[in-house]
């Protein structure tokens, strides 16, 4: 069971090698896995979507899709033929060759990024010795697609949209890559599977205080990298009507929702690979396990999206740089500590380390509160 | 204090909803002691429905008293002339030398056509009606499969007896013929002078 995936590629490549040559097997073994990325990849998508306004309908007391099919779960398929079938639209003026790729672009590196997501055990389509790299490379493209394509709109709403999204991408960046040098500290590996394999028998980095807040961080910082609430600036409806994809309808605003999407769901795996221990846990097959802790950390998202009203630009900028990049360094240092003390002193220290910068930042990153002016002459 | 406190909270409060807007997690919330959350607000409306309030108005439809050609209305198109989206066409019943024609002692109309998808529901022809014989129905569901012929409602189609109009809105309707009945006596005293 643990291997069903694994063992039907096997079979489909001894049946493929009876009336084809030797040295096409490995491209058929690389063709077979692309094809099942591409295919799970947008059915991922689809029900993303499903799940995320069933849950947040939850939420809010209401039902959610329910008419299209069982529990609306044709929904997305009545949503994909809607979004097929819509004019598609240039503005005029647009630099159409940009607007054109940049959906595109918005897909290719959300897609890329499964290549290197343990789906289970030897279930990784390419195990790259650098694949965390690789992952964090592919994932911030995706903001070279909104800004290209809100710059290529020739719209205000877009342009702001884009600009936006690039500030948040660098801004947080930065402690979201610092969060994932504690994985690299202990394991002393960039390949996605090698940290998995760290992580063996319940000994999940989530469950130490650095691989704690390393978590919180990561996934804090992750969510604001795929433009989820409460960090949706870049396409805030309420103040820049759609953001970058104002001008995007059809099947092109499709390809950025679905990158969007893609881009959530990798870094719910990715969260769960580093800290949660990827596919390991007992039991059940390997991949069931990455997909539950994946998809817990997607409710999480949804979940986010339906508690947290969205930030201000100031507000965004001061928690990345005032909150979580100093904390994010000193989550480096106490790991850097935990590496080189005995057992009974670094579980103390790096709590109480810990602790009293989360306690101390938040505080230093709130915004100033003026005194309430008293007006000694009006009285 | 914990660093995000009040970010919890907030999570709390959505997840208690989430969990109460199942049949087994209002009983959950009630084994753990949580009370107050009310759970689904959704009423699925076409299997589902909500009764309408007594006051409640939709579209306004022609009163008879008795059998349908007992109409209240008199083809004084008084409704005509005030109605702001102008919605109503009355054309009144003449004979071939264009007289008038009376059947139980009043005037009637011989057309008369109020547009569904023009009319907005102000209730302006029921207030200067001198014959209470235009009221509001709560009947909202006149969706058509076309868009002009069938949504222009005629005489026919509009007529409803002075006992649905008491079915539907009591209140209104014992005012209506508490008015009627004064108008009547009235009329019986003032005839003999």
């Amino acid at each position: 069971m643990d291997q069903l995936f694994v063992s039907l590629k096997q079979q489909f490549l001894d049946l493929s090698s009876r009336f084809l040559p030797e040295s096409l097997l490995p491209w058929i073994s690389m063709l077979i896995s692309i094809a099942v990325i591409a295919t799970i990849a947008p059915i991922i998508m689809m029900y993303f979507t499903w799940l995320e306004r069933k849950v947040i309908a939850r939420m809010q007391n209401r039902f959610g899709p329910n008419r299209a099919g069982k529990f609306g779960l044709l929904q997305p398929i009545a949503d994909g033929i809607k979004m097929l079938t819509k004019e598609d639209i240039v503005p005029a003026g647009a630099d159409r060759l940009a607007h054109f790729l940049a959906p595109v672009l918005a897909v290719i590196p959300a897609l890329l990024v499964f290549a290197v997501l343990p789906f289970g055990r030897n279930m990784t389509a390419i195990d790259l010795n650098i694949g965390l790299l690789f992952f964090l490379a592919m994932s911030s493209i995706g903001t070279f697609a909104v800004f290209a394509g809100g710059w290529a709109s020739r719209s205000k709403f877009s342009l702001l949209g884009a600009m936006r999204s690039v500030a948040q991408i660098i801004s947080y960046e930065v402690p979201m890559v610092l969060a994932v040098v504690v994985v690299i500290m202990m394991t002393g590996t960039l390949s996605t599977n090698a940290i998995v394999e760290a992580q063996e028998s319940l000994r999940w980095f989530v469950f130490t205080p650095w691989g704690f807040v390393g978590f919180l961080l990561f996934f804090i910082a992750g969510v604001a990298e795929v433009n989820r609430t409460p960090f949706d600036l870049p396409e805030g409806e309420s103040e820049i009507v759609a953001g970058f994809h104002t001008e995007y309808s059809g099947m092109k605003f499709a390809l950025f929702y679905m990158g969007e999407f893609l881009g959530a769901f990798a870094m719910a795996g990715l969260a769960a690979t580093l800290f949660l221990g990827g596919w390991q846990g007992p039991l059940l097959p390997s991949w069931l396990w990455f997909l539950l802790k994946t998809y817990a950390l997607v409710f999480v998202m949804i979940w986010f999206r339906g508690t947290f009203p969205r930030l201000r630009i100031d507000q965004l900028m001061n928690f990345a740089w005032k909150c979580l990049l100093p904390l994010s360094m000193i989550n480096v240092g106490v790991a850097g500590l935990w590496l080189y003390l005995p057992a009974i002193i670094r579980w103390p220290l790096a709590i109480v380390i810990l602790w009293t910068s989360a306690v101390w930042l938040t505080r230093l990153a709130l915004p100033v509160q003026w005194e309430r002016r008293t007006y000694q002459l009006a009285e | 204090m914990i660093p995000g406190q009040g970010l919890l909270k907030g999570l709390a409060v959505t997840l208690t909803n989430f969990v109460a807007s199942y049949p087994w997690g209002q009983r959950l919330l009630k084994l753990i002691g949580i009370n107050g959350i009310s759970g689904m607000f959704t009423v699925e409306y076409p299997e589902q429905q909500v009764k309408p309030a007594e006051r409640f108005r939709y579209f306004p439809f022609l009163v008879y008293d008795g059998t349908p050609d007992n109409l209240r209305c008199v083809a004084c198109k008084i409704c005509e002339q005030e109605c702001p989206p102008q919605c109503i066409y009355i054309e009144m019943e003449k004979d071939e030398q264009g007289r008038p024609v009376k059947q139980h002692g009043r005037t009637l109309p011989k057309r008369f056509d109020i547009d569904v998808s023009v009319c907005m529901s102000c209730r302006i022809c029921v207030d200067v009606c001198p014959f209470d014989a235009i009221e509001m129905d709560n009947d909202f569901e006149l969706g058509a499969y076309d868009r002009f012929q069938s949504l222009v409602f005629e005489k026919d189609k509009l007529l409803k007896s002075a006992e649905y109009f008491a079915q539907i809105k009591p209140t209104e309707a014992a005012e209506v013929n508490a008015r009627l009945a004064a108008k009547a006596k009235k009329t019986a005293t003032d005839k003999p002078v």
